[in-house]
């Protein structure tokens, strides 16, 4: 098929080449673009002042820029009747996602050690019944659970938020360090086990010590899940217990007053950071759990 | 005893998060299920009446409109996510110097709460002072970009704020999928003088079945579970234009307080989801016995 056009066609084959690597690099960076201008709009826009917003150009930049916006954002805003800004909101996703996170990580790391490790009989229904629970519509145990959390006392509390994260969280972290252990061969345990060590020496000295990179992963997936959750947040909190994506959406869906998308765009900027730093730092490992569900590794 | 309790240890230490899985995961299930068969209103009854919250579903022009949305956000959100996330796989496969930069640049999105994300394309999309004026501004008077606000158009403004949250994920998806076809066959086939497209098209793509079977399982399970976005953007309007079944359940469960249609529709949510996510288990769960 090539023996033909070979030869001559070579130089202007090179040519083509070239021509064809530039369009790649260009058709990239037109992507690159397109993801990154909703980023850019909203950091121009948060240091706009609503006088530039309304006469300027939306993907303009800044002409003068201020900081006010972020200060209203984060200590004035109005989400509803209170007007405290995101700053009080920021610190209550704090509070439900660090405990929600290291216990649902602990658990979960146990679970794995005891079904990938300790296999006896019926761990493997076990599993399975675990793990489709991550994956069911939470629409499904809403009312239930609202129900619930009102019988225990916690309606509308941060402990009531940490437990309901933590409660479907076990699933995925479960996961994740099953599918970790599962490659550490069975052996070790039952050296171990020749040598006297008990089932929770063998996995405090062995396994926790081998397991850093995917208690990382567990980590980053929990913050970001609990982090980002929006139906538990808006269905269980009530004023004054609110994650801050919910404050977010009562700020950016508030009716009063003059609507200000400078305060907007900071507000959400501010409840975007930390999982946006947290992917910048360790995007690696946030990538791993995205894709631990999905793709068998 | 201490030997029993030894010997019994790993099970004792499963047995919490097991019952919790059990009683919030199956039991709530199955307390929503049987719920979905009375004539619940603002509190529940236990008094089975049988599928009369499903008839009173399937009547509602709400509900109706909440489904062919799902259809529509499904089908192009799914859609247009694999072909754009297969398309920048295999251009970001062509050996580019800064693959690493790229693809954290298209990734990015997928760390974002989706509220967030609403937010950001609330602005942008805004007839007022968003993309349409800028446009205008620069001398297309009559050019018009008003989706957000449009009833008929509002469902495809969600589509394309979800499409640009989640397509790099699925372009890492494939990425990875790509990077693990024997490079063994690629190459003979480039020996053999086989156009590069060719091989794309008759040896990579086939061999990448499951992560296209993993990434519709994902997108699809994403686009059920749609709730914040459509809050953030449209709050399910004009009206009920951009209502979703997530959007349905929520406002019937806690603002409308007829806890029989919220249970009834989110028994349907998660026979949906049921039906997709079972088989892949199945075949999931199969396999890593095999190992």
């Amino acid at each position: 098929m090539t023996d033909a056009t070979f030869s001559p066609a070579r130089r202007q084959s090179a040519l083509g080449k070239t021509a064809l690597r530039w369009g790649l690099y260009i058709i990239l960076a037109l992507f690159a673009v397109y993801y990154l201008l909703p980023l850019f709009v909203m950091v121009t826009t948060s240091l706009k002042s609503l006088e530039e917003i309304r006469t300027g150009d939306l993907v303009a930049l800044p002409r003068e820029i201020t900081f006010d916006a972020w200060r209203t954002a984060w200590s004035e805003a109005c989400t509803g009747i209170q007007c405290e800004g995101v700053r009080p909101y920021f610190w209550n996703s704090v509070l439900i996602a660090v405990p929600g996170v290291v216990i649902s990580t602990l658990l979960g790391a146990v679970n794995g050690y005891v079904i990938a490790q300790w296999r006896f009989k019926g761990a493997n229904i076990i599993f399975a019944l675990m793990l489709f629970g991550c994956f069911i519509p939470f629409q499904v145990v809403l009312l239930p659970m609202a129900r619930l959390l009102g019988m225990m006392g916690i309606a509308g509390t941060i402990p009531g938020l940490i437990f309901v994260h933590v409660i479907y969280g076990i699933g995925f972290t479960t996961l994740f360090f099953r599918n970790y252990y599962v490659t550490i061969p069975q052996e070790l345990v039952k050296a171990a086990k020749v040598d006297g060590a008990t089932f929770l020496r063998i996995f405090w000295s062995i396994f926790l010590p081998l397991s850093l990179p995917i208690i990382v992963v567990s980590i980053i997936w929990q913050f970001t899940q609990i982090w980002n959750d929006f139906l538990f947040g808006v269905s269980f909190s009530q004023a004054g217990t609110q994650p801050v994506t919910v404050a977010l959406n009562n700020i950016v869906n508030s009716t009063t007053g003059v609507k200000e998308y400078n305060v907007d765009m900071a507000a959400a900027i501010i409840a975007a950071l930390p999982t946006l730093l947290v992917y910048v730092v360790a995007g690696k490992y946030f990538i791993r759990g995205l894709t631990a569900g999905s793709v068998k590794g | 005893m201490a030997k029993w309790f030894e010997s019994h240890l790993p099970k004792i230490v499963l047995a919490p998060s097991f019952i919790a899985v059990l009683i919030f995961v199956y039991g709530f299930i199955g307390w929503t299920a049987w719920v979905s068969l009375t004539r619940s209103r603002l509190l529940p009854k236990y008094e089975i009446e049988g599928f009369i919250q499903y008839e009173r579903l399937f009547d509602s022009p709400r509900w109706d409109t909440a489904i062919t949305n799902l259809y529509i956000f499904g089908g192009l959100y799914i859609g247009i996510s694999m072909v754009l996330g297969l398309i920048l796989a295999i251009l970001l496969d062509q050996n580019i110097r800064t693959e690493g930069a790229i693809r954290t640049i298209y990734l990015y999105p997928m760390a974002l709460s989706m509220i967030v994300t609403g937010t950001a394309w609330k602005w942008i999309l805004n007839p007022g002072l968003g993309v349409q004026n800028m446009v205008q501004g620069w001398g297309f008077e009559n050019f018009t970009f008003d989706w957000l606000v449009n009833p008929d158009r509002a469902i495809y403004a969600i589509i394309l704020a979800a499409i640009w949250q989640s397509s790099g994920f699925v372009m890492a998806l494939f990425l990875a999928g790509l990077r693990s076809v024997d490079t063994e066959i690629i190459r003979a086939a480039q020996v053999d003088g086989i156009p590069t497209w060719r091989v794309y098209t008759a040896i990579i793509i086939p061999s990448m079945a499951p992560i296209f079977l993993s990434a519709f399982i994902v997108l699809a399970h994403l686009a059920i579970k749609s709730f914040d976005l459509v809050i953030a953007l449209t709050g399910g309007g004009p009206g009920y234009a951009t209502d979703l079944p997530a959007t349905y359940m929520y406002a019937m469960a806690f603002s409308r307080g007829d806890i029989g249609q919220a249970a009834s529709s989110a028994m349907i949510m998660m026979l949906v989801v049921f039906a997709i996510i079972v088989p892949y288990l199945y075949s999931e769960l199969r396999v890593t016995k095999h190992d």
